[in-house]
């Protein structure tokens, strides 16, 4: 039986059948059966990337964890296992997730799939480059595995691959020694938008670091922001309540959205009054604190369903990525566009990004800044030209985030997305493995 | 140590158990059909829980191996979990001989088989509970799935027959009558979301029934007034009804 399915924009949503296995014999035989379908995980994506009109194979029942040495931090485990469930195992021995995106409510298999980057990109990269090796099932449900030196090809198209290669099965991975589950994190106002392209480049030695913008504001403080930065705290930094636990995980979250707010709750009022009050709840210039992990990379987790705040409409994420040079350039450009349509954006969230060429994964060197738009009338338009907008300044949009992009931008704003389809026409020559972005996308 | 023998640890309500009695410090004996599924899950629950798991093949269906299975357990657990059930693939009337006998062995013959043999053991050693999860479909003949309804409704009956059979000898006996409950067995229907429960929280609901000394667990708890009505309903109204 089918029923009603969207990821957390709320935008796409679908009616699709949707089954689960829970080992690989299962899994064989939907296989066989069907010929056109996709994974899905915890459906943390915020468009059409994990879904399909076919078929939906849920991979949540597939999370069984198969090796953890708590020595050398080597950690294997099945693709639908989420990263909250792999906290809650690791950090009691003192280890940590390499890479983790700004929710733990993702699965494994989802991480691999959108390459994830998190707040350390600019130090230690994005997921894959932490990963030892990957086993996918392929066409029939056989199974293979590949890493950086077997089936390169089928490696690094997996990575960032959006699940186009096959459904992943298992992720072996090398994880980060830590000596407390908190974080030393700073916090640095910057008065506009120059201020705080200094302050990534002054902060850079941190090892996590990204800033909250205030996309609305015009004239002087265009691009006012507040940078967090942080380090896994030491043992000796902690204080004495701290110290009685100091590789605590964080308890579950208490408050709930139960239902959709009424589309008028997020307008352009509502996104100023909170930019305003977010912006001057930090008095001084530079705070410095220990807090635990939970606030400092999760930040909204502790909202459970947020994403109803938007309403029954529901919403896109625009994220973007502009090569270094022309970042300040871009960035002034697409700011000024936003202002200006006054679609409002409630988060903006801008990081630096290190190094990274590969395949389709999203990363580059340069900012990356994503908002949120609430659907209405002539958004779709304006996120049109604004693709146009970052192509004509080198970037591009991250797919994981996308829900409505058109196929000629994907394809000229990544250089190897050709690259991408030849292997994808040697391990998912049927199309067996296809999305409605990759379809719109003409990828599949 | 205490310890549990989940027999049909495969299924989701299964698993869930597994999980919450690993997290309590029990040690594990996980039984099903899917050895790849058991070989994996035996791995996670000991990298998670840091506790002592085995496993072993066991089909309900299969009665002439279930001395064998009991022997090769080395001891006999603390808690026996009956977790093993099948709905059927079509209407009743349209469900073939073969699967008939199916539904009526995974839910209530392949439980009788092998709740003998462990009330036996149970009974010798004077101590242990044996919970048989039942559904509250046993508690009346409906036609939409009566084949179920009616292996169920047998089963709720063995059950509170051995509780009354073991009750002196230091053995208890808990009959758990879910309602809906969201799992693959149920994966193709639309069930009502307030009346539908997750697999943890059965799995939690069983685990707390052992402390609270109860006979007979409804999960949710509001199914117990639901049956009621239902179960009072006149024949002659009830016959004519599309339930």
């Amino acid at each position: 039986m089918s029923k009603e399915i969207s990821n957390w924009g709320h935008y796409p949503k679908i009616e699709v059948e949707e089954n689960s296995f829970s080992s690989q014999n299962q899994l064989k035989s939907i296989l066989i059966n069907q010929k056109s379908l996709i994974a899905r995980g915890l459906g943390r994506c915020y468009g059409d990337a994990s879904l399909s009109n076919e078929e939906i194979v849920s991979t949540l029942k597939f999370d069984k964890i198969l090796e953890f040495d708590d020595q050398s931090g080597v950690f294997e485990a099945q693709s639908g296992i989420s990263f909250e469930a792999i906290l809650e195992t690791i950090i009691p021995k003192g280890w940590f997730l390499p890479v983790t995106p700004g929710t733990k409510y993702i699965t494994l298999g989802g991480a691999i799939a959108s390459d994830i980057h998190g707040k350390n990109h600019h130090a230690e990269g994005s997921f894959s480059r932490h990963v030892i090796e990957i086993s996918l099932a392929g066409m029939d449900g056989n199974l293979i595995k590949c890493s950086p030196n077997h089936l390169e090809d089928l490696f690094w198209a997996t990575c960032g691959g959006m699940g186009l290669t096959g459904i992943i099965q298992t992720v072996k991975f090398q994880l980060k020694k830590i000596e407390t589950s908190f974080i030393r994190q700073i916090q640095v106002k910057a008065k506009n938008l120059e201020h705080i392209i200094e302050l990534f480049e002054k902060y850079q030695g941190y090892t996590y670091s990204m800033a909250w913008i205030d996309c609305l504001k015009g004239g002087n403080g265009f691009g006012r922001s507040v940078m967090m930065a942080g380090e896994h705290a030491l043992l000796s930094e902690l204080d004495s309540k701290q110290k009685m636990n100091p590789l605590s995980i964080a308890s579950k979250p208490k408050l709930m959205i139960p239902f959709n707010f009424p589309d008028f709750a997020l307008n352009t009022l509502s996104v100023k009054a909170f930019n305003f009050l977010y912006y001057t709840k930090h008095p001084s210039k530079i705070k410095e604190s220990i807090i635990p992990y939970n606030p400092f990379f999760y930040p909204l987790d502790s909202i459970l369903n947020w994403n109803r705040m938007y309403g029954k409409k529901g919403f896109v994420q625009y994220q973007f990525v502009l090569p270094l040079e022309q970042s300040h350039r871009g960035l002034v450009e697409i700011l000024n566009r936003i202002r200006k349509k006054g679609m409002g954006s409630f988060l903006a969230v801008l990081k630096l990004f290190g190094d990274q060429d590969n395949l389709i994964s999203f990363p580059m060197k340069g900012y990356t800044l994503a908002l949120d738009f609430p659907i209405q009338k002539g958004l779709f338009p304006f996120l049109d030209e604004l693709d146009q907008v970052v192509l004509d300044h080198g970037g591009r949009i991250y797919l994981t985030k996308d829900a409505r992009m058109k196929s000629e931008i994907f394809w000229n704003s990544y250089p190897k997305a050709k690259e991408f389809k030849d292997i994808l026409s040697k391990y998912n020559p049927h199309s067996q493995f296809n999305s409605l972005q990759s379809k719109r996308l003409s990828l599949t | 140590m205490k310890n549990v023998l989940i027999l049909g640890a495969g299924s989701d309500v299964g698993q869930s158990l597994a999980r919450l009695f690993a997290s309590k410090s029990y040690s594990i004996h996980i039984a099903g059909r899917d050895m790849e599924l058991l070989e994996s899950f035996k791995k996670d629950l000991e990298i998670r829980y840091s506790v002592a798991v085995n496993f072993s093949y066991f089909d309900a269906d299969d009665f002439s191996n279930h001395d064998s299975f009991l022997k090769n357990l080395n001891q006999t657990p603390d808690i026996a979990i009956y977790v093993i059930g099948y709905m059927g693939q079509k209407k009743p009337m349209d469900t073939d001989w073969e699967d008939t006998l199916r539904i009526v062995s995974a839910n209530y013959l392949g439980a009788v088989s092998i709740f003998n043999r462990l009330a036996k053991a149970m009974k010798n050693r004077k101590s242990g509970i044996l919970i048989g999860i039942s559904s509250v479909a046993g508690e009346r003949g409906r036609q939409s799935n009566y084949l179920y309804g009616s292996a169920k409704a047998g089963f709720s009956t063995y059950l509170s027959g051995l509780r009354n059979a073991l009750i002196s000898h230091g053995v208890r006996v808990i009959t758990v009558k879910p309602g809906f409950i969201n799992t693959s067995m149920t994966e193709n229907l639309k069930l009502p979301p307030l009346l539908t429960a997750q697999p943890d929280e059965v799995a939690l609901a069983i685990y707390k029934s052992i402390q609270s000394g109860k006979d007979i667990l409804y999960v949710r708890f509001f199914w117990r007034t639901i049956m009621w009505i239902i179960r009072n309903i006149p024949e002659k109204i009830f016959k004519k009804l599309s339930l």
